[in-house]
This record gives structure tokens, C-alpha cells and sequence, in this order.
């Protein structure tokens, strides 16, 4: 044992009369560094306030300078020209298009998602299942131009097979019928955005599976259930608020997405039934697609285009967000 | 197959009725068999299908051969675990693909003459020409970006970790989470709409503000996880040897999460570099070298990809320029990813636990 250190730390600590004085001296200083403190965190909190305020004033501004020139109507009009005079256009298409790429999206990511989340957490081994996290974890860095280009030169080639197929045998649902044109439509938009999307609801899901309490599994198996059985009745259901969430996440994602859609769809301003022929568009990859050449008149009416957008994506997250907050999370601080 | 040869079986195995360990591997194998024949039978030519067939292949054979040997809950045991497993490859291949085709493809073209050299008057379709603009451009926007975006966004997680009880922090949690799902074009169109009021031309910081509206959300997610990483028992030590509150923070808390932060910060720089669609509607794009952010249209490396995909008109020497491009800036990301995990697993708080 080292005497010397033990000595200088054994000191006895000497009674000082005047620390009482000195705390007193000290509050004041304190106060006003405390106030500055505090005045600078929760003017950055106010100042985020303001920020999502001042998207939603100068967007309905602007759009709303917009929609008094249209002379379509905005919601129900089957076209976009900002250029004429006076301007026509709504946003009909776009909604649609957004929903319907959005939708196919969720129809494929969700389950994969999920299985995926399954596979790291109980399926594959340990090792195995914590490099699959760290490689999904780096794919949804992957920039989404990236992903953009990849899906217009590499996955556009690869859909002619899958969709002469569909066209083969559900052609006659109408939905599925295909032209033989270029397979820049709805559907492999919305492959793509399962691809993207893909990783947001895995690392969501991962993290609810993994809080399942571990009792809930064992007294499964130690009923004899299956792995599978212990998934569908102790897994799923402890999990299932948060895959919602999870979900809802990526529905957000693919709602807004914009230069992936934007690389892959050939747009044109028309609600057709068949996924597989080109056409339609979505909020975002119009806005990007129209932008260039829109004038003073035509960035307002896209500028209203993107309100909407905004107030759906708002719902969507702000709904994804109190299925979440619901599950009380604990935490270091504040316990 | 008889059930006859099942029920001879039975009584060879242990464990009575179950299939032997390599019987997965044996009906992966047999079903991509079968489906390179179908495939090669029915003369599909894509090879999409080939797989999608053997993946059916799989997944029924398995419930089948399971079925009779193992029993219906044993079958669907394996047949869950076969769907996971397909699931994984499924969502592996596409992936993969993106990784091989970008690094394949981009450095074809992505060398020093790349990265030093612009676009100027090369026009699109024509070989040559470089990036050098929109390196210098990327780095500038997404530098002011993080200059405005990061402080704000940590100063706003220390208020809701430290300070934060009420209506007004519940708020900002709300709103910041909120604020996380906010498409990156309506970004752009908010900044759109304030440089539209006062009638100004496209610039560079225009562009960082809406990245750096996008990167805020991000970094005080992430800084909040850390700050309440950090123990209860250090702020107290601190607190009760009469340091002010907010020399506790600036001395203990922060200092005890650097690492975290750091890391946080340079995901969301991360993540903000590969924004297209504020860059696209605010900065517009510039072939030439503009070293200024605060005047004149610039160009950065994601608006450089679609610019020169879209505007190649099919030319394969624009489509390279896109490829090496997206893997500079890919090799960008990752580095600033690679680092910042690393820097997470080194700087770890330690909680005592």
C-alpha cells in the first residue's frame, strides 16, 4: 500500500468558517452564469419551435398566393401548368402517386423488415446477427441520389423479367397489365423505397425486440413451444407498438423521398390503374422534376405541393411518435 | 416419396421423429437446383425469377418434408425460420448489388484528374471533366450547416436532459421528433420561400440553412441518448461540492459524453451530406468552381450525381461521372460513419454498471 498517497488523502478535510460566506459569495455569480446557461438551451429549444412554426406561416404564404391564381382546382385538377395564363393545376396525381408508391413500399418492407429484425435477434448467431445490425446500420447511411441511381441504371433493367411475368399471369386484374415500355412506373418506385426504407424499420424493430422480457420467453419455450411459437406469443405481441411505429417511420421516409423517385419514374400528369406502365408522380419528385423550369408563379404552386406534403408527413410521424411515447422509456437522467 | 421410407427412418435417428441438421442445407440446395432448372426449362431469362422460384421452392419443400416427418408444429417452426432466412438473402442481394455496382463502376473514371478538376465547359456527354467544384461546394454547405446545426442541436438537448420539465420541454421533445421526419424538400422549399419574399438568387448558404434544419433534429436526438448515459451519482458528486450548475454541465456532463456527441454530430453530417433535393431547389448547380457559399449558385456531390444522370441524355461517359461521384461520396459517409462508431466504442461513458 503506498503510505504517502493514503496520508494525502486521509487528511482531515479542515473545517473552514468561512465556506458558509463563500457559498453565498459564490451563489451570486453562479446565478447569473446559470441564467445565461439556461437562456441559451432553452432559446435553442424555443428557437426549433419557431423553425417547424415559421415552415408551416411561410409554406401556407406562399401557397396560399398560389391557390388564389389557380384557376384548376387544387385538389381535384388532372394537370400542372404553372405556365399558362391564368395557371392550372392540382395535385390529384400526385397524391395518388405518393400513396400508391408508398403503399407498395410498406407491402414489402414491413415483413421483410420485421423477419430481418428477427433474424439479428433470434434467429442468427450472436456474431453473426451483431455484423448483420452494423451492416444495415451503414446502409441506411447509404445517400438516397445513391440509391437513386442505382435503382434508374441497375434495377430498372432487372424489372423487364419480373413484370412481363406479372403481366403473363395477372395481366387480367388490370393492375398488373403492362405495356412493354420502359419499367420506370409505380411499382419499381416502390421497390426502390422498400430498399431504402428497409433499414429504418429493421433498426427500429431490432431495438423492440430485444427489450422483450426475457421471462416472457423463457416460460414459452419451457412449455414447449417452438421457436416460432415463442416468436408469435411473446415476441409479436410485446413488439407490436413498436414495429407500428417502426412502420410508420419509414412510411414518413418514402413519403417525402424525392431523388430516388425522381431518377426512376417517368412521370406524366395521369391516374392509371396498371402499377407496371409509367406515369403519374409523387409530391416530392414533381417539385424536383418541375423546378427547373417553373417560374415566379410555378415555385408557389410547388411550394403548395410541398405544404401538403408536409402536413401528411407531419400526421404520419406525429402518429408514429405517440405510439412510441406510450411505452414509457427509462432513462439515466431524471429517473 | 412413400410414407413407407419416412416410417423405415424413424427408428435409425435418436431422437425419433426429426429431421437430421443438414437437412436445411440439403433442401436450400436442391431447391436452387430445381430452380436453375425450371429456370433454364422454361427459358426465363431473368435471373430474378430463377431465384424467386427456388426461394418457393424452399420454403414449401421445407414445410412439406417437415410436415410428415416432424409434425404440423414442427413444420411450421421451419418454415418460419426458412422465411427469416429468405427474408435476410432477399434483402441482402439488392444491397450487395448497390455496394459492387457503385464500386465497380465508379472507379472507372475516379482518380486524381477527377477529384482536382471541374466540369467548366466539358459538356455532358463528353468524357473528362471532374468534381472538383462539387467537393469544394459539398464541404462549404455541409460545413455552415454543422457550424449552425450542431450547437443549437446540442444546446437543445442539454436543455431537455438537464433543464427540461413542463409543457415547453415536452414540446420541443415532441416537435424535434416530429421535425426528424420532415422530407428534405420541404426544407428547401422553407428556405425557397423566405428567398422568393426577398427576391434573391441561388447561393450556397441558402442550401446550409436547409441542411442544417434537417441536421438539427438529428443531433439532439442523439445527444440527449447521451447525456442521459451519463450517471446521476457524477452530477450530484459535482453538485454537492457546491459547482454551479452550469459549470456541472460545462465540466462534467459534457465533457463525460464528448464522445457520444461527437459521434452523433458526424452521423448527421453523415447523413446531410447526401441531401439532394434542398441543394437542388437552392443552390442550383454550377459547373464552375465557386469557392464563395454566400454568392452565386454552387454545385455539391449529390447534386452533381442527378445533374449529371439526368442531364446525360444516355451518354455512358456522364453516367461514370455520376458512378465515381456516388462512390466519392459514399467513401464520404462511411469514413465519417467508420470514425464516429469508432470514436463511440473508444470515448464510451462508463456507467458503472
Amino acid at each position: 500500500m503506498d503510505i504517502s498517497t493514503q496520508t494525502t488523502d486521509a487528511s482531515p478535510p479542515t473545517p473552514q468558517p468561512s465556506v458558509v460566506q463563500q457559498k453565498r459569495n459564490a451563489r451570486g455569480a453562479t446565478r447569473a452564469g446559470d441564467r445565461v446557461f439556461l437562456g441559451l438551451s432553452r432559446g435553442s429549444g424555443i428557437l426549433l419551435l419557431v423553425i417547424m412554426a415559421a415552415i408551416a406561416v411561410f409554406l401556407t404564404y406562399r401557397a396560399s398566393l398560389a391557390i388564389s391564381k389557380d384557376h384548376g382546382n387544387f385538389l381535384t385538377t388532372f394537370e400542372w401548368n404553372t405556365n399558362l395564363i391564368p395557371p392550372s393545376f392540382g395535385i390529384a396525381v400526385l397524391a395518388f402517386g405518393t400513396v400508391v408508391s408508398s403503399i407498395i413500399a410498406m407491402a414489402i418492407a414491413v415483413p421483410i423488415a420485421v423477419a430481418i429484425a428477427l433474424f439479428i435477434t433470434h434467429y442468427a448467431p450472436r456474431r453473426i446477427g451483431g455484423l448483420v445490425a452494423y451492416v444495415i446500420d451503414l446502409l441506411a447511411a447509404v445517400p438516397s441520389i445513391v440509391y437513386g441511381l442505382w435503382g434508374g441504371l441497375i434495377l430498372v433493367p432487372h424489372m423487364t423479367g419480373l413484370f412481363s411475368w406479372l403481366n403473363d399471369f395477372f395481366g387480367w386484374t388490370g393492375i398488373f397489365s403492362w405495356d412493354g415500355g420502359a419499367p420506370r412506373s409505380m411499382l419499381t418506385v416502390g421497390i426502390l423505397l422498400a430498399i431504402m426504407i428497409l433499414p429504418v424499420i429493421t433498426n427500429v424493430s431490432r431495438e423492440v425486440f430485444r427489450q422483450v422480457p426475457q421471462m416472457h420467453e423463457e416460460a414459452a419455450l419451457a412449455l414447449g413451444a417452438t421457436r416460432w411459437e415463442v416468436i408469435r406469443m411473446a415476441v409479436l405481441p410485446f413488439g407490436r407498438s413498436g414495429v407500428i411505429s417502426a412502420s410508420m417511420l419509414g412510411l414518413g421516409r418514402a413519403l417525402g423521398e424525392t431523388m430516388a423517385v425522381a431518377t426512376v419514374l417517368s412521370p406524366d400528369f395521369d391516374i392509371h390503374a396498371s402499377l407496371l406502365n409509367p406515369g403519374g408522380g409523387t409530391f416530392a419528385q414533381n417539385i424536383a422534376s418541375k423546378f427547373s423550369e417553373a417560374t415566379a408563379d410555378g415555385r408557389d404552386a410547388l411550394i403548395a405541393s410541398g405544404l401538403v406534403l408536409f402536413v401528411i408527413t407531419l400526421l404520419v410521424n406525429g402518429a408514429a411518435r405517440i405510439i412510441i411515447q406510450r411505452r414509457a422509456e427509462y432513462s439515466g437522467a431524471n429517473a | 416419396m412413400s410414407t413407407a421410407a419416412v416410417a423405415d427412418k424413424r427408428p435409425s435417428t435418436l431422437q425419433g421423429a426429426s429431421l437430421p441438421k443438414w437437412s436445411p442445407y440439403a433442401i436450400v440446395g436442391g431447391s436452387i437446383v430445381l430452380g436453375v432448372v425450371i429456370g433454364l426449362v422454361g427459358g426465363l431469362d431473368s435471373k430474378i425469377q430463377w431465384g424467386l422460384i427456388a426461394g418457393l421452392l424452399y420454403v414449401f419443400g421445407t414445410y412439406g418434408i417437415a410436415a410428415r416427418v416432424e409434425g404440423k408444429r414442427q413444420a411450421k417452426d421451419r418454415v418460419a425460420t426458412s422465411l427469416v432466412w429468405v427474408a435476410f438473402v432477399v434483402a441482402v442481394i439488392p444491397l450487395v448489388s448497390l455496394i459492387w455496382v457503385t464500386i465497380s463502376r465508379g472507379v472507372k473514371v475516379l482518380d486524381p484528374y477527377f477529384l482536382s478538376h471541374s466540369m467548366g465547359v466539358v459538356a455532358d456527354s463528353e468524357a473528362g471533366g471532374g468534381a472538383y467544384a462539387a467537393i469544394i461546394g459539398s464541404l462549404e454547405q455541409v460545413g455552415l450547416a454543422t457550424l449552425i446545426g450542431a450547437p443549437i442541436g446540442i444546446l437543445t438537448a442539454v436543455y431537455l436532459v438537464e433543464y427540461g420539465r413542463g409543457r415547453l420541454a415536452k414540446a420541443v421533445t415532441f416537435f424535434v421528433d416530429v421535425m426528424t421526419g420532415i422530407p428534405s424538400i420541404v426544407a428547401g422549399l422553407f428556405i425557397l420561400s423566405l428567398m422568393l419574399i426577398f427576391d434573391m438568387q441561388p447561393f450556397g448558404f441558402a442550401g446550409s440553412l436547409a441542411l442544417a434544419i434537417l441536421m438539427m433534429p438529428v443531433v439532439v436526438r442523439s445527444t440527449e441518448e447521451m447525456l442521459k448515459l451519463v450517471p446521476n451519482e457524477l452530477r450530484e458528486a459535482s453538485l454537492a461540492l457546491g459547482v454551479p450548475k452550469w459549470r456541472t454541465i460545462l465540466k462534467v456532463v459534457l465533457p463525460t459524453s464528448i464522445g457520444g456527441i461527437t459521434t452523433g454530430v458526424m452521423l448527421a453530417i453523415a447523413r446531410i451530406a447526401g441531401e439532394t433535393a434542398p441543394v437542388l431547389l437552392l443552390v442550383f448547380g454550377n459547373p464552375f468552381i465557386n469557392n464563395n457559399p454566400f454568392e452565386g449558385a454552387q454545385s455539391s456531390l449529390p447534386l452533381f450525381i442527378y445533374q449529371q444522370y439526368a442531364n446525360s441524355a444516355g451518354a455512358n461517359a456522364a453516367y461514370d461521372r455520376a458512378w465515381a461521384a456516388s462512390l466519392t461520396l459514399i467513401a464520404f459517409v462511411m469514413i465519417l460513419n467508420l470514425v464516429a462508431r469508432g470514436i463511440a466504442r473508444w470515448k464510451a461513458p462508463k456507467t458503472g454498471r
